[in-house]
């Protein structure tokens, strides 16, 4: 059993990574894509009629780029970044580097537990050889198949100005042009040892997205499968977001449970639910979100050495951070209404589906209660599907929104914010209902939170200069970096991180809780959190790319036996070692995760209950005596020539016919002329020998 | 142990759902509902039998609710509430959600009619499901350490489920109502193939054999059409829920490619708001309406609207849903009351309705009048048309369930008696499985599987991967989600799993678990050495005899003691052996013959030890073949000897 971790990714966008080989399988555990380093490439030129009134293109006057320019970057090398700077080409996208360095035809299993985290499913499912059997919950297939659409859609931008690419590798990848980026790009490009430049992929197609889609497999909550009859797999609900998830794997030779950003008390999602995890022996604690968090650890809670199970729980339920999480919500809206006020536009380009459809709810009860008539404008290719589709899977929603569908409510609340007209869904910026609906101040919804992507790329340099409009942004960018092409901005930006898994105080308790025998947790959170006392559980710290040999999870597999089969077990008794044992004979049935023994079809033969290993040593005068009461003497000749062994002897049978019995340490041979005979001397050997 | 079955209701006969199965120790009710056809003690399953100290609790680990009809869920509230059982409840989403609806439906029925006591009242309905955990299709509920549930997709309604329970080895599946063929609202019944010691199956329409449902879909719409456009009256008397949304899907398609604008009502207690319901559970119906959600969510009808009671004597045609169904009361009866006199109107009733209900009357042959009590009597003067499709599977249906299960018992329920008796035959000598058919009340006991539990050395685990194991099947990668339509691919039979014939050693030592493992590991265990047991004899062989066996001609074997010519001796005996014994793979490995531990090679020593038999007198003709073999193939070993010495 060995564990990689491949990348440990980059906030709730970029998931971690891992590789498990577990019971002769190798499992993968998410497949995302590095959004934030699309960030240094730049962006496309706006529309064309809104070229005419920029000063200045971005690109198109950069494109001509010749030997002169070159020798312009090179001189700017130790200046602070320009926006000429930015790589100007189609972008490629960064997928774990890692991934590449593996024989992906070698993985058997790939899990996925959220939408984010199947981003970059069609790079592997696009490679030969590749056939793994990839399962994802229904929810995060539905999301995360739309992601990628939009992402496919959205990324025709480039491919419009641009050109059809050539099939060799770009420009921007040649050593030469890699060696000229500013050091900050070329960071972000190549990785800290220059090694990452691999894991660059250019874009999959709709064709790719949809042959990949038709070969995932996707589960309900809590549904079991099982891969190649042994392993059982099923998805628990992470809280993070809909659909998104953890995995249990069991299997004859041990319990793994797959810990990935979860939220205890989540608005729209359904809850983590921890309590299916437990009685796990291996925990793989993948949840890197407390390496942002700020808060110190709160010492009163943890020098509470508490190990009383319901002491345990309540501070699991402890829900400061959901409540937090709505002032956050809340701030945001405010900050919205403020700019409105002013005359000014706000700019929501946010990914989370979740916060979207929170944002959507407060926001409109702001408006009202300020009795503001701004529209809220949602722009996006995928828009009106993602929106009607979170209305119709009440089973992946928490328990709240769960009371509306009980008490006949929508779900959420934009079905009749649609309904009333006070949010619209456009798919794109050019689309004419959009021309025709549009009014400013307005606050809008879009794509994609890179900035380099989608609806927002045009709306940013339409209010950029205005410094009442405002940019919320998600802090999983690097502001200065993203903002580049848009400089000079004069627009308010307000970064904010949002809740994306276990807060560090509340790690203790729950492992606590769940009692695993082995907990596999990031080095990198090792200063956060102090294990003080998790009863049993040993704690193994990995860092990223490098392989930790983990121990057996269990000292021997599990065996059902059929009652049939073992009520014909014949038991002998071995007073000596206090110990009853009998030979097993049946078929072995690898079914759904367990190992079964039936009885054969051949019928039980009584000569099959002979003994057909025995042990122990004879010994001459033992044996004569046997033989003699049945009726067989002989004399015994020690053998001369095998001086080394004391044991060596042979029997001469005299009657009731000539016979031999040659006695070895290792073993004994009989020869007689009859077969009566020969089974008689047999048995009488038998007796002073152990067998079974 | 065994598996005990009490049927406490639709055991032969349809009505109040109920069945106690208790499974190594746990004990599940599936489905609470009530009678229809009653107004006393009989409208509910007798829970005394439960229990007779009524400690519910303590007598029941959960209970599973199958559909939101009320012969499945009637009961519950009075249950929970009334006799006080606070234990789990289990339903899918869809199930929990609807259910309230149909309970609060009935309840004002029972109230209005007659101003009868009510059962239960609203607060109740709602304390009650509160008490419901609500589950997904497929989700594996762990309702404790021992006991595990998992819903299966029946069809019949929104959100029925068969359900399936496991208790330690043991499992079984109760099937609710189900339906086999998909409608235009709903999909088909989907099961995993499982390994059950009971299934216990609806059989409503147990000797039925249906056609497709589309042709019957046609008839009821040209009923409907021909009334309407003669200016009559169509009434729908149906629950609020199911077959309601199923007629309207058809009704409001067929309106607009008709182009129709007889407006279609529904009655008070057919809120549009149970719409809403279905808008947010559409991931449950059929494909083709799921599929469609994005753009136009199919229970946004287009051409309905609500009634209002001062419209029943309006003039001009029209289409009214009005409950409760099979005219039991309530709004549907006061409407019937008024249309039933007049000819141009229609009347539509299910396929099945409940003894005692108008619906029942009005079926059976063609009464002219119906008497409602002893003032009160309707002429009936109107046609009546009978729904031919249903929500429920017809025989072909169950049977196609029952073979592809294949589980070691059936019971059947929610039934009528000679139907049932007739299925019960059919199971039993089509498919070779035990079958039952308990009245009310009865018990049925069957056994139960179980398995020994022990842990498996890898030694011994390796040597059951050893590939010189015959493999009867390669592993399949999972239980297919083979869906259980009338598709002859899905029913064929498909073993999921590696066979293989393994030996191994299965120790106990005191307080220690038991443990399988290789007979190699047994003895380093008990530090001891094997000592082989073997049996050798040098057999004579006369030469002459040997060679008239042989095909080919050869120069007498003079001298055997060149290599090539005991390769040729020791093929001959090999031919002879190979047409001697049809039983046995002889393995001819050049140097010596072997068949399992029997070998056979030329002896060439001038005294062997073995050499002991004095049957051969010629000895100067012979050529010897020293035999050994171990103990278990004793009995071959002589009888390949006396071929050899005599037969030769
Ligand atoms: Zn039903
Ligand atoms: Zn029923």
């Amino acid at each position: 059993m060995k564990f990689t971790c491949l990348s440990k990714g980059g906030g709730s966008n970029f998931p971690p990574c891992y590789i498990l080989d577990f019971g002769g399988f190798r499992v993968l555990f998410d497949c995302p894509i590095d959004f934030s380093a699309l960030t240094i490439f730049s962006p496309v030129p706006t529309d064309f009629d809104d070229i005419i009134n920029e000063e200045t293109s971005d690109c198109a006057a950069h494109k001509s780029s010749d030997a002169e320019t070159v020798a312009q970057k090179r001189r700017k090398l130790e200046k602070p970044l320009d926006v000429n700077d930015l790589i100007c080409a189609e972008p490629w996208y960064k997928t774990v580097n890692n991934l590449h360095l593996w024989n992906v035809s070698f993985i058997d299993i790939v899990l996925i537990s959220s939408p984010v985290g199947m981003l970059g499913l069609p790079f592997l499912t696009q490679i030969k050889g590749f056939s793994a059997k990839m399962y994802v919950t229904e929810a995060a297939a539905r999301i995360g198949q739309l992601m990628m659409e939009d992402l496919v859609s959205m990324h025709m931008e480039y491919r419009q100005f641009y050109g059809l690419e050539e099939s060799t590798a770009p420009e921007w990848m040649k050593w030469e042009e890699l060696e000229l980026l500013p050091s900050a790009l070329r960071n972000i490009a190549l990785g800290k040892d220059g090694a990452e430049i691999g894991g660059w992929m250019p874009l999959y197609s709709a064709a790719h997205v949809k042959d990949c889609m038709s070969k995932v497999q996707t589960l309900k909550y809590a549904e079991e499968t099982c891969y190649n009859g042994t392993l059982i797999i099923k998805a628990i609900s992470s809280g993070l977001e809909i659909g998104a998830c953890n995995w249990i794997i069991n299997s004859p030779k041990g319990n793994i449970s797959y810990i990935s950003g979860s939220i205890f008390f989540s608005g729209h999602a359904m809850d983590f639910n921890y309590h299916a995890l437990q009685g796990c022996d291996l925990i793989l604690y993948s949840d890197f979100s407390s390496l942002d968090s700020t808060e110190d650890i709160d010492q009163s809670s943890l020098s509470n050495e508490s190990s009383n199970w319901e002491e345990l729980s309540k501070s699991l339920s402890n829900c400061e951070e959901s409540s937090k999480e709505m002032e956050k919500l809340d701030f945001i809206c405010s900050c919205a209404i403020d700019s409105v006020k002013a005359g000014g536009s706000v700019l929501i380009p946010v990914n989370r589906v979740g916060v979207i459809l929170q944002l959507l709810e407060q926001i409109v009860m702001f408006l009202e209660s300020s009795s503001l008539k701004i529209p809220i404008y949602i722009v996006s290719s995928i828009a009106e599907e993602l929106l009607a589709y979170t209305n119709v899977i009440p089973e992946w929603l928490c328990k709240q929104r769960l009371e509306k569908l009980f008490s006949g409510e929508p779900l959420f609340a934009h079905i009749d914010l649609i309904k009333e007209k006070k949010i619209h869904v456009f798919p794109a910026v050019h689309s004419p209902k959009l021309i025709i609906n549009w009014q400013e101040p307005c606050i809008v919804f879009s794509p994609h939170w890179s900035l380099r992507l989608g609806p927002t790329v045009h709306l940013l340099r339409r209010w950029r200069g205005d410094h009442n409009s405002l940019l919320v942004l998600e802090n999983e960018v690097d502001a200065d970096l993203a903002l580049l092409p848009f400089t000079p901005m004069s627009m308010k930006v307000l970064q904010c991180s949002f809740l994306s898994g276990i807060k560090p105080q509340k790690i203790e308790p729950l492992l606590k809780i769940l009692q695993p025998k082995l907990v596999l947790f990031p080095e990198d959170l090792r200063s956060h959190v102090r294990f003080s006392n998790i009863n049993s559980s040993s704690v193994s710290y990995y860092t990223e790319n490098e392989t930790i040999h983990l121990p057996r999870l269990k000292e021997s597999s599990e065996l059902e036996i059929s009652s049939d089969l073992a009520s014909q077990f014949r038991w002998r008794i071995l007073k000596q070692k206090n110990m009853n044992i009998t030979r097993l004979k049946g078929e072995l049935l690898i079914n759904h995760g367990k190992h079964q023994l039936l009885s054969g079809n051949d019928q039980a033969d009584p000569s099959e209950n002979k003994p057909l290993l025995h042990w122990g040593s004879p010994d001459p005068e033992n044996l004569l005596a046997e033989l003699s009461k049945m009726g067989i003497n002989g004399f015994v000749e020690r053998s001369m020539t095998d001086a080394g062994s004391e044991e060596a002897f042979t029997v001469h049978v005299q009657n009731p016919e000539k016979a031999l019995i040659e006695v070895r340490t290792e073993g004994t041979i009989i020869s007689a002329p009859d077969e009566n005979l020969a089974s008689r001397i047999f048995e009488a050997i038998e007796n002073i020998l152990e067998g079974i | 142990m065994a598996i005990e079955c009490l049927v406490l209701g639709a055991g032969q006969e349809i009505g109040k759902s109920c069945a106690v199965v208790t499974i190594n120790g746990k004990r599940i009710m599936f489905d609470c509902g009530m009678h229809m056809g009653y107004d006393d003690h009989r409208r509910y399953p007798d829970f005394s039998l439960i229990s007779k100290s009524r400690d519910f609790d303590n007598a029941i680990d959960c209970i599973i609710i199958t559909h939101f009809h009320l012969d499945h869920v009637g009961a519950l509230p009075f249950f929970t509430e009334v006799c006080g059982y606070r234990g789990p409840i289990y339903m899918t989403y869809p199930t929990k959600a609807l259910a309230p609806l149909m309970l609060e439906d009935y309840r004002k029925v029972m109230v209005e009619r007659r101003g009868e006591e009510e059962q239960f009242t609203s607060d109740n309905i709602s304390e009650c499901m509160k008490k419901v955990i609500a589950v997904d299709l497929k989700q594996t509920v762990q309702v404790d350490k021992d006991l595990q549930i998992r819903a299966y997709y029946a069809g019949h309604v929104l959100g029925a489920a068969m359900v399936y329970a496991k208790v330690g080895d043991s499992a079984m599946v109760y099937t609710g109502d189900y339906n086999m063929t998909p409608d235009r609202h709903l999909g088909a019944a989907q099961i995993d193939r499982l390994q059950l010691d009971l299934l216990i199956t609806e059989s409503t329409y147990a000797t039925t054999v249906r056609d497709s449902k589309y042709a019957r879909e046609r008839e009821f719409l040209k009923a409907v059409h021909q009334c309407v456009a003669a200016g009559g009256k169509v009434l729908i008397p149906t629950f609020a829920l199911g077959r309601a949304q199923e007629l309207c899907i058809l009704l409001d398609d067929y309106w607009e490619r008709m182009n129709l604008r007889v407006p279609i009502y529904f009655s008070a207690g057919l809120t549009i708001q149970a719409n809403m319901y279905y808008k947010m559970l559409i991931s449950w119906t059929s494909q083709k309406v799921k599929e469609t959600y994005a753009t136009h969510n199919a229970f946004d009808f287009k051409n309905v609207r609500n009634f209002d009671r001062s419209l029943i004597d309006a003039p001009g045609p029209c289409v009214l849903f009005a409950t409760p169904g099979m005219i039991s009361g309530g709004f549907s009866l006061e409407v019937f009351k008024r249309w039933a006199p007049s000819e141009m109107n229609l009347i539509t009733l299910p396929g099945y309705c409940v003894a005692g209900t108008i619906g029942h009357k009005l079926m059976s042959g063609k009464p002219t009048k119906i008497v409602l009590d002893k003032d009160n009597q309707v002429d009936v003067r109107c046609q009546i048309h009978q729904l031919s499709f249903s929500p429920h599977t017809d025989a072909k249906g169950i049977m196609d369930l029952v073979k592809f299960l294949s589980p070691q018992h059936v019971i059947l329920v929610h039934g009528e008696k000679p139907k049932m008796a007739s299925l019960k035959k059919k199971i039993h000598s089509e498919l070779g499985i035990t079958c039952y058919d308990p009245a009310n009340n009865e018990s049925v006991y069957i056994p139960s599987t179980n398995y020994v539990k022990a842990g498996a050395s890898d030694a011994f685990m390796q040597s059951c991967m050893n590939p010189n194991f015959k493999f009867l099947k390669r592993g399949s990668e999972e239980i297919p989600n083979a869906s259980i339509q009338r598709c002859t691919k899905a029913l064929s039979p498909l073993q999921v799993s590696d066979e293989r014939v393994v030996e191994g050693i299965l120790i106990m030592e005191k307080s220690k678990k038991a443990k399988v493992v290789h007979q190699d590991e047994l003895l380093l265990k008990l530090g001891a050495k094997r000592h082989e047991v073997q049996f050798a004899y040098c057999c004579p062989v006369s030469v002459e005899k040997l060679e008239k066996t042989a095909t080919t001609d050869l120069t007498p074997a003079t001298n055997v003691s060149s290599v090539t010519d005991k390769c040729i001796l020791i093929k001959k005996l090999f031919t002879k052996l190979s047409s001697e014994f049809s039983v046995g793979d002889f393995r001819n490995l050049g140097e010596y013959i072997r068949l399992e531990s029997f070998q056979a090679s030329i002896c060439s020593k001038d005294s062997c030890p073995y050499r002991i038999t004095n049957s051969f007198q010629n000895k100067s003709k012979a050529v010897f073949f020293c035999c050994t073999w171990s103990g278990p193939d004793e009995k071959l070993a002589w009888k390949i000897i006396s071929t050899l010495e005599n037969a030769i």
